[in-house]
């Protein structure tokens, strides 16, 4: 039975981390907020972009000279993990879920015989990943130095990784990343980032003879790694968000659990207060009688 | 007589109105886009994209990097990576 100093001290130490995790709870609801308007602006463009690609590509596709981001190396050996972690912790199991299906995709590639390399955006992926995959660790891109990652940071990440497939070190790059349902539900997604997959062609209505400045062909090359960055962009917006939902579920568990853990621990610490004045009255009681 | 315009950048919708004409810096020369315009689509040199609210009104300009321009039925629609108001 611990003492009753003891107890007390367990008491104060659960109700400053209980304060500590209900900061950070409201911290990540009010930031939440701001990433998942951040999500919902970058919606329009995105959409505009992969509707003019899905119309250029669908009149390109099959052909000969369609651009290489487009049409792929023509082999599939080399593969590209682009995995987007967070930079910081106290965000439930959202990095686990990510890490999880990062290595299950890359062990379903190399028992497929083929070659996997990772590039990990975000701190947190780097230890696990590490220790699974020793070898396989190609670069790490650092979004730590600045406080939320912004177009900037996905135009240099599509850089790099275009760099890398111009320099012909890989054949099909996926990108990893939560997608935000819900604060509660962050769905960790595999895209296929390189070669471009070719969107559907949604809808032939466009009977009118659109006219294009310079041609289709530059039209796409250009258009194309811009694609490429958009969706990267919107893989950083996507884990914003659930860094943020996550955290706030993690950290209003843990501030539930606190309370409990202090209503429980109070309960005992009444209980030996009490059975410290009752075995002290017996004493007195017993001291008395003896007279 | 008016003209659909929406200018979008990654991080949000900057514009959404209807104007008389734009005036765009295409890569293969400025072109203006009114009412009615054909269905059309170019890449966009860096540089100032002109805003003719009405007819024969002071230009307002807009600078725009990494752009695209789309024309359609639904009017102009121009994709601009960096935007400067």
């Amino acid at each position: 039975m611990a003492s009753l100093k003891e107890l007390k001290g367990r008491i104060n130490s659960v109700k400053s981390t209980q304060k500590i995790t209900k900061a950070k709870q409201m911290v990540a609801a009010a930031k939440l907020r701001k990433a998942q308007a951040a999500a919902e602006a970058a919606r329009p463009y995105a959409e505009r972009l992969a509707k003019v690609m899905g119309s250029l590509a669908g009149t390109l596709a099959g052909q000969d000279n369609a651009p290489k981001l487009l049409a792929g190396t023509g082999s599939d050996q080399r593969h590209l993990l682009v995995v987007v972690n967070t930079d910081k912790g106290l965000c439930g199991g959202l990095n686990a879920i990510i890490v999880r299906a990062a290595a299950l995709k890359a062990r379903e590639l190399l028992a497929g015989g083929k070659q996997v390399e990772f590039y990990l955006v975000g701190k947190k992926g780097r230890a696990p990943l590490k220790r699974n995959f020793p070898k396989l660790i190609g670069q790490n891109f650092d979004t730590s130095t600045v406080r939320t990652p912004g177009f900037e940071e996905a135009e240099a990440i599509a850089d790099e990784v275009l760099e890398m497939y111009d320099a012909g070190k890989f054949d099909v790059a996926h990108l990893i990343y939560p997608k935000f349902k819900s604060a509660l539900v962050q769905d960790p997604t595999v895209q296929q980032l390189v070669p471009v997959p070719t969107p559907e062609v949604a809808e032939t209505e466009n009977n009118a003879v659109v006219e294009y400045e310079p041609g289709e062909e530059e039209i796409l090359e250009e258009l194309l790694p811009r694609y490429i960055k958009t969706q990267i962009f919107g893989g950083l917006l996507e884990v914003a968000a659930s860094e943020q939902g996550a955290s706030m579920t993690a950290m209003d568990n843990a501030t539930r659990n606190a309370g409990d853990l202090i209503s429980d621990l109070t309960i005992q610490y009444n209980r030996s207060r009490q059975a410290a004045i009752t075995t002290e009255l017996i004493e007195i009681i017993a001291g008395a009688e003896a007279l | 007589m008016a003209l659909h315009f929406e200018l979008v950048t990654p991080a949000k919708l900057v514009r959404s109105e209807e104007v008389h004409m734009v005036v765009v810096p295409g890569t293969e020369g400025e072109f203006g886009v009114l009412e009615g315009h054909a269905p059309f689509m170019s890449t966009i040199a860096d540089g100032a994209v002109q805003i003719f609210k009405a007819a024969g009104a002071q230009p307002e300009e807009i600078q725009v990097r990494g752009g695209f321009a789309e024309v359609g039925k639904a009017g102009l629609t121009l994709l601009a990576e960096h935007v400067e108001d």
